[in-house]
């Protein structure tokens, strides 16, 4: 079943036409590789998903109906979380405080004024979400700039996760990870395929790609220039498709040789 | 990578006053040192009517430093605090004067007043795209000139009496200035730290793009922003207003520069993402404390401005100091 449907998705900024006309559909539970050369419109593709930006022309429905009308703050509460490749931390503010963002839960202060955030709930709920995605930090109650850079992604992961997603758009989240913190990341995407959540997964790393995606689409100037069944495809034709024909072996052998 | 940050001797004790009641240990300590010292070098400075008198002087100062804190804090400046609380005064001195308003319209003009000037540096600085430095000294000017215009140049006088008690009535003992003041930042704290409109502040102070991402709506919260701070700058031209009994057009003169330094010291980050109101209150009884302390030490004013410019700048050293101290740890 269609989770996510895009047609005919354009962006221009001012005279720079960036996305000519995209299609994609995601279904439930599938986890889509988005790839591309720089500049291809990965980026802004997914921020016209989440509503950072919005679309020129097209259309973008989740489950059938169309979101195009709705803020990034109401596309977060259907459904949509995006975590940024520069993790889009309040990096002064505390994890509970991030992971909330926009949400908090609120309650009323010596039982009659309102809106007050309910603070004890959230470092409770926050320290069971870190807990749950097996991951140690030194203290929630810090500033998350005093984090690593693995313990921060797990910030925004826990951020991205909290509110029961339908789909999430993680951009380059290996990019900047130590081996094994890659495992881990990879190993969370297949977790949440599991719970029925769909994943579209921006990576240069082709190996990462092709490890745990199900289908793998291609972008090249701003189209969609390839919809591939990641079981029936290898890191040739995706080079291939993204370098756009011409002598790719040489690009292929050096993606394959694993040098990142 | 170093996970381990905030080193010194500062960082436990600092760390939990933080969490807790949302003040820096030095601003108080500086507080409680120059108290002391003034009450060494001055017989008069330790008496009920003295800090009554600190209060009392501190009250408009600190209404326009709790607007500079929810300003500063979300990342933006606000210049403009001393000569809206100037055109303020004027507007409900000419109302309730000029125009014999009943009473509630004389108050609600100076807030209102104060508001609309805010108001239209938040349009400006969200819409037109022109950083907040350049659009609130703009404001600076084109408010202070409107203060002159409207009351042409003269200080206007004869306000009526509930004018009067507003800033020279004593329930209990307890000037009004003071328990306008007192009440104010009692709710200020409350909004800006327990609140999720105060939590959105720091957040859009400390990441635009992070604030923009969770879905907070940016430009909308800083134009609130800027309309809390106009308008507050408009209830403390009212207190002044009401306190020297009279309309005047220079009321407020460099004010903002004693506001934004009560704010930084007290430990709101001049780039945004920090700041609380708590903190706030004591950088600006350190500015009361020190101007009463200079005033009986008969100090000329004109040595009271150069102190107060050289303890912002100070002031801003020392917390640029010790993030850097952070970071490079």
């Amino acid at each position: 079943m269609t989770l996510l449907h895009l047609s005919g998705i354009r962006k221009s900024f001012g005279a720079v036409d960036v996305l000519h006309g995209v299609d994609l559909d995601v279904a439930a539970g599938e986890v889509i590789g988005l790839v591309g050369d720089n500049g291809a419109g990965k980026s802004t593709l997914m921020k016209t998903i989440t509503g950072i930006y919005s679309a020129d022309a097209g259309a973008i429905e989740l489950d059938g109906r169309s979101i195009l009308h709705l803020d990034p703050g109401e596309r977060r509460r259907i459904g949509i979380e995006m975590i940024y490749q520069d993790l889009s931390l309040a990096k002064q503010q505390d994890v509970a405080s991030n992971i909330f963002l926009g949400r908090e839960p609120v309650k009323k202060m010596f039982g009659f004024i309102p809106g007050m955030v309910d603070k004890a709930r959230m470092d409770r709920e926050a320290a069971e979400m870190i807990e749950r995605l097996g991951a140690h930090l030194p203290s929630i109650n810090r500033p998350v700039s005093s984090f690593s850079g693995g313990q921060q992604q797990t910030v925004a992961i826990a951020r991205a996760l909290t509110f029961d997603p339908k789909l999430v758009i993680m951009d380059e989240p290996t990019a900047a990870l130590a081996v094994r913190e890659v495992q881990s990341v990879l190993d969370l995407i297949r977790r949440l395929k599991s719970e029925g959540i769909a994943v579209i997964l921006i990576s240069h790393r082709l190996n990462d790609v092709l490890a745990v995606t199900d289908r793998i689409v291609v972008l090249r100037h701003g189209r969609a220039e390839a919809d591939l069944r990641t079981a029936d495809t290898n890191m040739n034709e995706v080079v291939a498709r993204i370098v756009g024909g011409g002598d790719t072996a040489s690009a292929a052998a050096h993606e394959l040789g694993g040098h990142r | 990578m170093a996970t381990t940050a905030t080193p010194g001797i500062w960082s436990r004790a600092q760390r939990a006053s933080i969490d807790r009641l949302h003040i820096r240990l030095e601003s108080f300590i500086v507080l409680l040192v120059l108290a002391a010292a003034m009450a060494v070098l001055s017989p008069f400075f330790l008496s009920v009517s003295n800090f009554l008198n600190i209060l009392l002087a501190t009250s408009t100062i600190g209404v326009l430093a709790i607007a500079a804190t929810f300003v500063i804090s979300s990342g933006g400046l606000d210049l403009s605090l001393g000569s809206v609380m100037g055109l303020s005064g004027v507007v409900g001195a000419y109302i309730a004067v000029n125009l014999g308003a009943p009473s509630p319209f004389g108050v609600g003009a100076c807030i209102l007043a104060g508001a609309i000037a805010g108001y239209i540096n938040g349009q400006i600085v969200t819409r037109a795209f022109v950083p907040a430095f350049i659009v609130t000294l703009g404001m600076l000017g084109i408010a202070r000139g409107l203060a002159l215009v409207i009351s042409g140049g003269r200080v206007i006088y004869g306000l009526p009496e509930y004018l009067l008690f507003l800033g020279q009535g004593r329930p209990f003992g307890i000037p009004v200035p003071v328990i306008i003041f007192v009440i104010t930042a009692l709710v200020a704290h409350f909004v800006l730290a327990y609140t999720r409109f105060g939590r959105h502040t720091l957040a859009l102070g400390d990441s635009e793009g992070a604030a923009r991402a969770a879905g907070i709506r940016v430009e909308r919260q800083r134009r609130i922003l800027y309309t809390i701070s106009g308008g507050l700058a408009g209830l403390a031209g009212m207190i002044f207003m009401a306190r020297i009994n009279s309309g005047d057009p220079t009321a407020g003169l460099n004010y903002e520069l004693t506001a934004i330094t009560a704010a930084i010291i007290g430990g709101t980050n001049l780039f945004g993402g920090r700041g609380s109101i708590l903190g706030t209150m004591i950088g600006a009884l350190i500015m009361g404390v020190l101007q009463n302390g200079l005033n009986l030490l008969a100090v000329q004013s004109y040595y009271q401005q150069m102190a107060i410019g050289a303890v912002l700048i100070l002031a801003v050293f020392i917390d640029q100091y010790q993030v850097r101290k952070e970071t490079r740890a």
